[in-house]
């Protein structure tokens, strides 16, 4: 177990060094220049924008810049300096990913709760009218997309019933909360429905059910226990990705409900070119995916006993 | 019943002799032939009502992609700003200028939703084809040749896979003034082969254990004729699935980079709907057409992509 995750460990280092690279030379090797976009339309003198640039270390061969970004990184946990604010861009991470974390958990539960009970209840039922009309919830759900979803819902809730406030104002109400991470859920839960219910439908006609049913188990623990912990397995596989999926895909639903988070600072910082934030942001969020995907396969041994790892 | 028999030993073919059996007369029990995957999943498919309406949809929408004057004969760039939003839509005059309303430039709202489809589908497709080449191509010779070659490859999709899909098409995209049709199929296919080359890598690990492959190889087929006459063949149905769901997903994809104002310049539904959701207080229906429209889209090549993958796959039924 223990070399085991040493291993995984190791693997993610190619992996972890290739997306922190990818990044790095898009942002910096596109046209595109975040000094310059300080200055407004009449732009600087050539001698300040050439020493901001140096300060910066800008003006250093590309694959000088990511060795230096890196190497402070790791050794410091220096993230470096966002251009346009001058803070540091640990400050700024800071401030932004614990409301996207909230935003994001509270997706993760819908689509985890709703998803799979969906999908349960569907497979249960295959093919009769229940399942049909999950399949129709799931088909309509992945095909609109996120910000008409989110309009929508908007329109719905906030202008005509005033059920819940349009915009969220503080991101440590839950009420607030809610509607965006119904917005952001939306998509991952129909296809959390989709898979529970194929995997839940399959394994109905397996052999162990049909013994736990005959051997006169109560319906609650075949389908609580011996139905679950097998359908499960690709379920959580799905799950594990979306962990990352949920919360760099909150661009659009925390545009579209004013929330301060990694999403609205992605944006900012794609539009600035600022290389230093957008970079430190992928990297967490590249960790975030890797060490979920390890916690994913770690998962599959405690719900199947017959995976083992050496 | 004598027929039947025959045709089943016909169908194992080796115990009959060539001329044995007189030919087959066509019987009305209509004995049961042996149908290949695609003759068995193309049955499969012609009774499947899932099929039927996404086809009849797709066609329309082919229908309005390439010839959008037939469906109105308004100009969807030029606007009337004497027809400002404030003018409601006529719901009862179907097909004309006015049925959809306008928008805040006066531009016929019906106009742009049939000729802002052109985009998504062009994006679609092209994204789709993009994607399905690319990713087969890496999938293919990491998992025809293995070993090194294999773990390079495979470390090279775990990075693209593992940065953020909609975050990497936006750096691509901010860094273009003039993004047409190509820099948007491009940036996608950048970031969306990943998943054609995993499927692709697993199908092509399992197929090239299989007797006829080791045969050809045997016979000294050359490589580039194994992997594209024996290996390919045998590899397009999960490939085909996965090309066919994510392109609904694409359409999605580029309308949300509009939305972001990082996508396609000019007609296209994702940059209507983000124009109409700053008017959505006073003219919802400026951005509600737009969104019927890229719904019912997305919802058509995910319907068509649900039946291909239930008639290709036997686990489905």
């Amino acid at each position: 177990m223990g070399r085991y995750v040493a291993r995984r460990l190791l693997q993610m280092i190619p992996v972890f060094i290739g997306t922190t690279l990818l990044i790095f030379l898009m942002v910096y090797a596109l046209p595109g220049d975040p000094v310059r976009g300080l200055f407004g339309d009449k732009g600087g003198s050539p001698q300040v924008i050439a020493a901001l640039r140096h300060e910066y270390g800008l003006d250093q061969p590309i694959l000088v810049q990511y060795w230096n970004y890196m190497k402070d990184m790791i050794l410091h946990a220096d993230f470096g300096t966002q251009i346009a604010s001058g803070r540091p861009v640990t400050d700024v991470l800071g401030d932004a990913f614990p409301v996207t974390i909230r935003l994001a958990s509270l997706a993760f539960l819908i689509e985890l709760v709703v998803g799979i009970a969906l999908g349960v209840v569907a497979g249960m039922r295959a093919g009769r009218l229940t399942d049909n009309v999950a399949l129709l919830i799931s088909l309509l759900l992945i095909s609109v997309p996120v910000f008409v979803l989110g309009f929508i819902l908007k329109v719905v809730f906030a202008f005509e019933l005033n059920w819940l406030p349009p915009n969220v104002n503080d991101s440590t109400n839950y009420k607030e909360l809610l509607m965006p991470a119904v917005v952001l859920a939306s998509a991952s839960l129909a296809y959390v429905t989709r898979l529970t219910r194929t995997s839940v439908a399959e394994n109905l006609r397996a052999d162990y059910i049909r013994t736990a049913i005959a051997k006169g188990l109560p319906k609650r623990r075949v389908v609580g226990v011996h139905l679950m912990r097998n359908s499960l397995i690709p379920v959580i596989t799905y799950l594990g990705t979306d962990i990352g999926a949920l919360m760099g895909g909150a661009v659009v639903t925390e545009g579209l409900f004013n929330i301060q988070g990694i999403g609205g600072t992605i944006y900012q910082s794609i539009t600035r070119r600022e290389g230093t934030t957008l970079v430190g942001l992928v990297t967490i969020l590249v960790l975030v995916y890797l060490l979920a995907n390890l916690l994913v396969d770690l998962l599959y041994a405690v719900l199947d006993p017959r995976i083992r790892y050496a | 019943m004598p027929d039947v028999t025959k045709t089943d030993v016909k169908k194992t073919g080796a115990a009959d002799p060539a001329g044995a059996t007189p030919p087959m007369t066509p019987t009305a029990s209509k004995p049961e032939k042996a149908r290949s995957l695609w003759g068995d999943a193309w049955a499969d498919l012609r009774r499947s009502w899932i099929f039927l309406i996404s086809s009849v949809l797709i066609l329309v929408l082919l229908l309005i992609t390439f010839f959008p004057g037939w469906f109105t004969s308004e100009d969807p760039i030029l606007g009337d700003l004497a027809k400002h939003y404030l003018q409601k839509p006529k719901l009862s005059d179907v097909g004309s200028a006015d049925w959809l309303g306008y928008d805040q430039q006066g531009r016929s709202v019906f106009a742009r939703v049939i000729y802002g489809a052109r985009a998504s589908i062009a994006v679609g497709f092209g994204t789709t084809v993009v994607v399905t080449v690319l990713g087969g191509l890496v999938g293919m010779v990491a998992g025809y040749f293995g070993g090194l070659v294999d773990s390079i490859l495979s470390r090279l999709t775990d990075v693209f896979f593992g940065i953020p899909f909609l975050l990497g098409t936006m750096v691509i995209l901010n860094s273009f003034a003039d993004r047409t049709t190509w820099v948007v199929i491009g940036a996608l296919g950048f970031f969306g082969w990943t998943q054609v080359a995993r499927v692709m890598r697993g199908a092509v690990i399992t197929t090239k254990q299989a007797d006829y492959v080791q045969a050809a190889k045997a016979l000294g087929a050359s490589t580039p004729r194994i992997m594209f006459r024996h290996i390919l063949p045998n590899t397009l149905a999960p490939v085909i699935v996965v090309a066919t769901i994510s392109l609904g997903i694409y359409i999605s994809a580029e309308a949300t980079l509009s939305f972001l104002g990082l996508g396609l310049n000019g007609v296209s539904w994702g940059n209507d709907i983000s124009d109409g959701g700053n008017q959505i207080r006073v003219a919802q229906w400026i951005m509600l057409y737009p969104s019927i429209m890229l719904s019912i889209t997305v919802l058509a090549f995910i319907m068509l992509g649900e039946a291909v993958r239930n008639a290709l796959d036997p686990k489905m039924r």
